[in-house]
């Protein structure tokens, strides 16, 4: 008797665990400056992180899984460069991580192409929660996250600050719209996208960074996903990248700071002429 | 190379959004001569169909259901899909708004398509439809073309000019029936922070405050200052951090991008992620009492002072102003 209550309740937590993944963006920190060579951003000494945005994701991936049990995976769509990120995030608590690396197959790579990479990846993985970051601070576009859900046939949540997960795999998350919030109720499987306020993030701990040395971090690419070149050619291509036209330096106003109020007061409508 | 583009309008608090009539602008550039179609969802807002023909849209399509009441994207998405099959366009326009934002990537995806989010302006040149938008955080702006399939694109409010409105313009409305089902999230309950009729990222001149306003009750003089000039109330990350003002005031990569002729910024750093939602700006005012503030370097014009003897004194001369014109 006293066997059998422990299978039923080691089945019901294992029935409960939750199949996680975090899609992690390597990014350019754009607190940097920036300049162009060649036609291109400059990438040259640079100093990159995990988008801020997905560190909302990691964390509350870690959450998800404290709590409810699973397995968090990081996965990330990059060159080799991106496995310092991948270390960062297993640091912070993530069990596992994946580098798909398509440098060498894929010449231009757009929206289109990240997300079709990364479903062709989840779509046989069985993903109960897929985190994602509202939006890449580099790239800036926002598609990735919505664009996986959908071509894994999940609903999806976009720029949430809140999340509880019930037992039998009901939902309920608050929605940043705008500076609105919805209350909105849906069920796993499920992707989300972070937005700021969701949590605060943790710093890897020391035992955290020498654990992640021995946490598994595999690296893949497109032919270990069965796709071809052709099924992930990107739909948009940048003909150009530039700087905004530098601003002439500011006019830092001088003198008593009424006579100031007046010059800007005037300079407001005879130079500027936007009152 | 005419083409037929759909736009889609956006209703709020029973108004049209205003990027609803720069979607139409921005259509008329991709269609090059071609159809202009804009499509009204939601619940009961058939009566904006003739204020869309005035903007510029050559028909509107109407679809209405009571479960398009909230917007979802699994609701609007079966919406917008059953009028592209219909209309076969080979152009989309939406605003790049939460909803915008959130709705098009699912509908690329079932069109198989490309997108560009987020641009501030297109063109036609050397035989392609050319966006430009921000990438860095503003920093820095790329041009964009679609090499394959539909040109799909969302535009930031407040950056593309609207067309004039012309009351002799006609075009037929019609209603499409959808049937809208098995929507997978629902909505259970909208809390409203933002104030009715203020939207931020359609106002001309924005006044906002940072962590230098320090109290609720230190946004009163940036109110008066908004008044005078018949503007709207921001504020920054660390003003609403500090519970000075809501969040729904928030301006920058997490908050609202806003892009008004007049940005005076009031004790606020200049944190890049604020510079992110205002940095395009047409005017930017910085007001902060530490010379070396980094909001200084896109400013336009600084005082360096104190932001509750400044401004107060400028509300003071913007008033004298409105008396003598
Ligand atoms: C080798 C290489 C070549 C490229 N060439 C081009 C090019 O020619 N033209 C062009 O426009 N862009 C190019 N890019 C950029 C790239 O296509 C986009 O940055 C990427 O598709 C994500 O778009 P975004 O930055 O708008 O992210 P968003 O859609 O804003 O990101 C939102 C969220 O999606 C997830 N996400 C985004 N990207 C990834 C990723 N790579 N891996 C895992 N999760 C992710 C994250 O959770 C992120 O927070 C290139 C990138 C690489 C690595
Ligand atoms: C992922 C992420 C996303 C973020 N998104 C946003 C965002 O969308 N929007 C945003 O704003 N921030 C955002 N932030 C936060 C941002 O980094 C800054 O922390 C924030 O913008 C700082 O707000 P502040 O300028 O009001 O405060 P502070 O940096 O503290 O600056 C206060 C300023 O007030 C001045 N001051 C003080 N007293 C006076 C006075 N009496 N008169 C005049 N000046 C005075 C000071 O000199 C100082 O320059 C984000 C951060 C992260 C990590």
């Amino acid at each position: 008797m006293m066997f059998e209550c422990w299978q039923l309740k080691q089945l019901f937590e294992e029935g409960n665990d939750v199949n996680i993944f975090v899609l992690m963006k390597r990014t350019f920190d754009t607190e940097e400056k920036i300049s162009i060579v060649n036609g291109k951003i400059n990438e040259e000494g640079a100093e990159f992180i995990i988008n801020p945005y997905d560190e909302y994701a990691i964390e509350e991936a870690i959450q998800v899984r404290d709590k409810h049990g699973g397995e968090v995976t990081v996965v990330t769509v990059g060159s080799e460069e991106a496995e310092k990120e991948l270390r960062t995030a297993l640091a912070m608590g993530c069990d596992k991580a994946v580098l798909i690396n398509i440098d060498d197959d894929v010449e231009e790579q757009d929206q289109y192409t990240t997300a079709k990479v990364l479903a062709e990846y989840l779509k046989d993985k069985n993903p109960d929660l897929i985190l994602a970051g509202n939006v890449a601070i580099d790239g800036g576009s926002g598609q990735v996250g919505p664009r996986v859900a959908e071509l894994l046939g999940i609903p999806y949540v976009t720029t949430i600050t809140k999340l509880d997960i019930a037992d039998g795999g009901k939902v309920t998350v608050v929605r940043d719209v705008e500076g609105d919030e919805e209350i909105i109720e849906t069920s796993l499987p499920l992707l989300v996208t972070a937005q700021q306020g969701l949590n605060e993030p943790r710093y890897p701990s020391l035992p955290g960074i020498m654990k992640a040395k021995k946490k598994p971090l595999d690296e893949l690419e497109l032919d270990d996903l069965d796709l071809d070149e052709e099924d992930v050619e990107a739909k948009t291509k940048t003909i150009e990248v530039f700087l905004p036209p530098k601003r002439e330096a500011g006019k830092i106003l001088q003198g008593e700071i009424a006579d100031q109020v007046k010059e800007l007061v005037q300079l407001l409508r005879s130079e500027a002429k936007v009152v | 190379m005419a083409r037929k583009v759909l736009t889609l309008a956006e209703v709020r608090d029973g108004s049209l959004r205003n990027v609803s009539f720069e979607a139409i602008a921005a259509a008329k550039t991709i269609a090059e001569g071609g159809e202009v179609v804009s499509v009204l969802v939601g619940d009961q807002v058939q009566a904006h169909a003739n204020e869309l023909i005035y903007r510029g849209a050559d028909r509107v399509v109407v679809i209405e259901h009571p479960n398009l009441k909230f917007y979802t994207s699994d609701g609007y998405s079966q919406a917008l899909k059953a009028v592209i099959d219909k209309e076969q366009p080979e152009g989309i326009v939406f605003g790049h708004t939460a909803l915008g934002k959130d709705l098009s990537p699912k509908l690329a995806i079932k069109l198989d398509a490309g997108l560009i989010s987020d641009v501030i302006a297109v063109e036609e040149a050397g035989g392609n439809i050319v966006f430009t938008r921000p990438i860095y955080s503003g920093k820095a702006f790329e041009k964009k073309i679609v090499t394959d399939g539909i040109i799909f694109a969302t535009v930031r409010p407040n950056n593309i000019a609207p067309l004039e409105r012309d009351e002799s313009r006609s075009g037929s409305v019609e209603a499409l029936a959808v049937e809208i089902k098995d929507l997978r999230a629902i909505v259970k309950e909208v809390v409203r922070k933002t104030a009715e009729g203020v939207d931020l990222t359609e106002a001309k001149v924005i006044v906002a405050g940072g962590r230098g306003v320090k109290s609720a009750e230190g946004f009163k003089p940036l109110k008066e200052l908004a008044e005078v000039l018949g503007g709207a109330v921001g504020a920054s990350r660390g003003a609403c951090d500090a519970g000075y003002c809501d969040y729904s005031l928030q301006i920058g990569q997490t908050g609202k991008v806003v892009t008004p002729d007049l940005y005076i910024a009031c004790g606020i750093s200049g944190a890049i992620q604020h510079l992110a939602g205002m940095s395009n700006s047409k005017v930017i005012v910085a007001i902060n009492k530490d010379p070396e503030a980094n909001i200084f370097k896109v400013a336009d014009y600084g005082i360096v002072g104190d932001l509750f003897e400044v401004v107060p004194l400028l509300t003071e001369e913007f008033k004298k102003l409105k008396v003598h014109s």
